[in-house]
């Protein structure tokens, strides 16, 4: 009895509370799915998910299907999709190693606070703990990085699942879900009705602005000659880029941002100070150590940008603002927490703050940066060597597309010298795998984002090693003609351990070489046009073919072997002691 | 920060795998649970963990937020031995021989305020409720007769502050934005 309401299904806004009914689990998950606004899936059939592939057959116009080389493959991209769309990005396999193969993405996911829902096949019911074929306990296994997790059973079960995974993935503090469908549950028939998840009565996801907290960090900031502001990806997340701004004007303080909070303001603002961290500015570092108020917002302190903590803004008053209670005083010591969403407390801080300039203060970020220059950026960019710098390459990408591109990178000596030269001017463009680390993650995290955003330029730069881990997704340009640029900054190393083999273990470049593939060759067999770059009076024209081409473009860079990424604040020490050279 | 006995009471909502979110806090921070007690509460649907664990002030703070933090869970306190009354319950397996051979182990359990559970020909149950110390002083007491098997509950406990938890609850709502 096929009847009802199928044609609110399409609407999204009307989508509210959609019905049919005598559906399979298999399709309801489908208009689930679409009643949560889902229009792009990134996924892998087996076995235990062939009843939702099934379903899906019968929705391909409104549900596009992205069919993923590797499991590894779909997380990514979903991660991609999400971080441009701001919304929940959803992958989809089946049971066993396609669900395990989710794994490293759904840890990346967690630690990047990135929205994904995941769903997986799982064997009937029956046969749960009998080792059947392909039964993975994924419930267990994806726990401690999951946001939280489901494992449903029943066909009944499914839209009130799916209305709480979307729910929990994209509010407060955002994470990864993983939904476990058991194949009967897939099969079985019932009468479909959903209603989104609104409130969860174990669950807080944000608290309102606390006006004590408020006056208290106003107090703080009124009073401060030298205040200091860290951003991270929480502006981002909260869409906070414009209130931020205003607090920023307003204020006068200077701003650096984090790996992940890149792009939520303008490298291009005279407050923007710089870069947090490792490999970060010279600037925003030491003056982390030597500003009496440094406030954060949406940032939790990662090891990675305050180096060791006892000796870490010790003689800062901290006013620490985020979403997310547990990260208070977790890694350092807050003088004023204010719990809440960016975007709520920039605009109630903004109101009560006095309008205010430092321009002596905002001086000594500007000498430090020219010492940087002079030490490491001069040096970076000038073309004195046989064969091209990274530095040179990013430089000239960040020129020619004025800093307005998604640039999506992977992890390493590209992906710092990328974040550290990309001169960022709009927001939601910097894809890049921040408290995972996870090499493998640009190429499908590039597919994701360039599906999730059409209209923008996207441009995804890996190095060798990184690209190697999750190639086989040039099948997935291939097949659906998907506009990504593709940069491979070629050092036939893995250049970051080898940075630090050098630094660190005596020279001993242990398994860091990299004897690779024909890239351009590989690249033509995926019917993707390329070209290999060697000569640096190639590079402009090269860069200018890549980006002007409306598909997809591969271009393989041979850069310099032996090139280290600096400043460098050396693992264990504090971020005053960075390192120059 | 020196280290401290804690106990942490956790409630949540009733479902399955949620033992294994609250114990992966711990596991993951090289956290020993010295014990660890689930059961329902006065409101139904909602279960209380009791979970008593040594370790210093800070990290026990961190943890007890990263449970909070949990999807699943309505509230997770922490209190000192001092903040809680508590309880344990020991069971102690004894040859009946030892009875009929002396009234050593009667004196014994009328001193204990023990008492007998079951009377087997081959064996008798003895239970103790108390701390840990009470249980274990009759351990000792019984050692020489003969322990045949020995068991040790842990710990539950109940706070003394009277705020309730559906009144924490209720103010954290009230502090709270949903959507």
């Amino acid at each position: 009895m096929e009847t009802l309401v199928q044609e609110v299904m399409t609407k999204k806004k009307e989508a509210h509370v959609s019905q049919k009914l005598n559906v399979t689990g298999a399709e309801a998950l489908i208009l689930s799915l679409l009643a949560e606004g889902v229009d792009s899936i990134f996924g892998y059939p087996g076995g235990a998910i062939m009843p939702v592939y099934d379903a899906l057959y019968d929705y391909q116009e409104q549900l596009k299907h992205y069919l993923v080389r590797h499991e590894q493959g779909a997380i990514h991209a979903a991660q991609g999709y999400a971080r441009v769309q701001g919304r929940a990005g959803v992958a989809l396999a089946t049971s066993g190693p396609g669900a395990t193969n989710l794994i490293t993405g759904i840890a990346d996911a967690m630690i990047d606070s990135t929205p994904v829902v995941c769903i997986t096949g799982q064997v009937f019911r029956h046969l749960l703990g009998s080792d059947a074929f392909q039964e993975v306990d994924v419930i267990s296994v994806s726990l401690p990085i999951t946001k939280w997790n489901f494992q449903v059973t029943k066909a009944e079960e499914i839209p009130a699942a799916i209305a709480k995974a979307f729910y929990i993935a994209q509010s407060g503090r955002p994470g990864p879900v993983l939904i476990d469908i058991t194949k009967n549950a897939q099969n079985e028939r019932f009468d479909f009705e959903y209603q989104k998840c609104t409130k969860i009565r174990s669950y807080f996801p944000r608290r309102k602005v606390d006006a004590n907290a408020i006056d208290a960090a106003v107090e703080l900031i009124n009073s401060a000659k030298k205040p200091f502001m860290l951003v991270g990806q929480g502006v981002t997340l909260s869409k906070a880029e414009e209130e931020l701004k205003a607090f920023a004007e307003k204020s006068g303080i200077p701003v650096a941002s984090t790996l992940l909070g890149l792009s939520a303001f303008s490298t291009k603002h005279p407050l923007y100070v710089g870069y947090l961290g490792m490999h970060g500015n010279y600037g925003p570092n030491i003056k982390t150590n030597e500003c009496d108020v440094l406030i954060a917002v949406g940032m939790r302190f990662d090891d990675r940008v305050t180096g060791d903590l006892k000796s870490y803004a010790k003689q800062a008053k901290v006013i620490h603002v985020e979403i997310d209670p547990a990260e208070i005083d977790k890694n350092v010591k807050t003088t004023v927490a204010v719990v809440a969403d960016a975007k709520e407390a920039l605009v109630a801080l903004t109101e009560k703050i006095e309008k205010k300039s430092y321009p002596e203060w905002l001086q000594e970020f500007a000498d430090a940066d020219r010492l940087e220059y002079e030490k490491v950026i001069s040096k970076d960019f000038a073309p004195n060597t046989e064969k091209i710098k990274m530095a040179e390459v990013i430089k000239m990408l960040s020129d020619k597309t004025q800093g307005t591109s998604i640039i999506v990178t992977d992890v390493g000596q590209h992906q710092m010298t990328t974040t550290r030269y990309y001169q960022f001017t709009e927001k939601d463009s910097n894809i890049t795998s921040g408290g995972a680390g996870t090499m493998g993650f640009c190429l499908p995290a590039a597919i994701g984002a360039k599906v999730g955003r059409p209209d923008r330029q996207v441009v995804a730069i890996i190095g060798d090693g990184g690209f190697q881990m999750t190639m086989q997704e040039l099948g997935v340009i291939m097949q659906y003609g998907i506009a990504v640029k593709v940069i491979i900054l070629n050092n036939n190393f893995l250049g970051m351990v080898r940075q630090w083999q050098q630094m660190f273990f005596d020279n001993r470049y242990s398994s860091v070489d990299m004897h690779n593939p024909d890239f351009i060759k590989l690249a033509e067999a995926f019917g993707i046009k390329a070209q290999k770059v060697e000569k640096r009076e190639d590079l402009g024209s090269a860069l200018d073919t890549m980006l002007d081409s409306p598909e997809a473009y591969f271009l393989e860079i041979c850069v310099e072997k032996e090139t280290n990424v600096f400043p460098m604040v050396p693992a264990g020490a504090g971020v005053g002691g960075i390192r120059l050279e | 920060m020196e280290n401290k006995r804690f106990t942490i009471s956790v409630f949540t909502e009733n479902t399955i795998g949620l033992l294994h979110r609250v114990t992966t806090v711990f596991t993951r921070r090289k956290i020993n649970i010295e014990s660890l007690t689930v059961s329902e509460t006065e409101t139904q649907g909602v279960s209380r963990f009791t979970i008593v664990v040594n370790g210093a002030e800070d990290k026990v703070l961190q943890v007890s937020k990263q449970i909070e933090k949990q999807v699943e869970v309505l509230k997770c306190f922490f209190y000192e031995d001092e903040q809680v009354v508590y309880q344990e319950l020991a069971l102690y397996k004894m040859p009946t021989k030892a009875f009929a051979r002396s009234e050593a182990v009667e004196d014994i359990i009328r001193e204990s305020n023990a008492r007998v559970l079951a009377i087997e020909p081959e064996f008798i149950v003895i239970e103790k409720t108390g701390r840990e110390h009470e249980t274990q002083a009759l351990f000792e007491k019984l050692k020489p007769f003969g322990i045949l098997s020995f068991v040790r509950s842990g710990r539950v406990a109940i706070a003394k502050p009277m705020k309730r938890l559906q009144t924490h609850l209720e103010e954290l709502e009230s502090i709270s934005l949903f959507e």
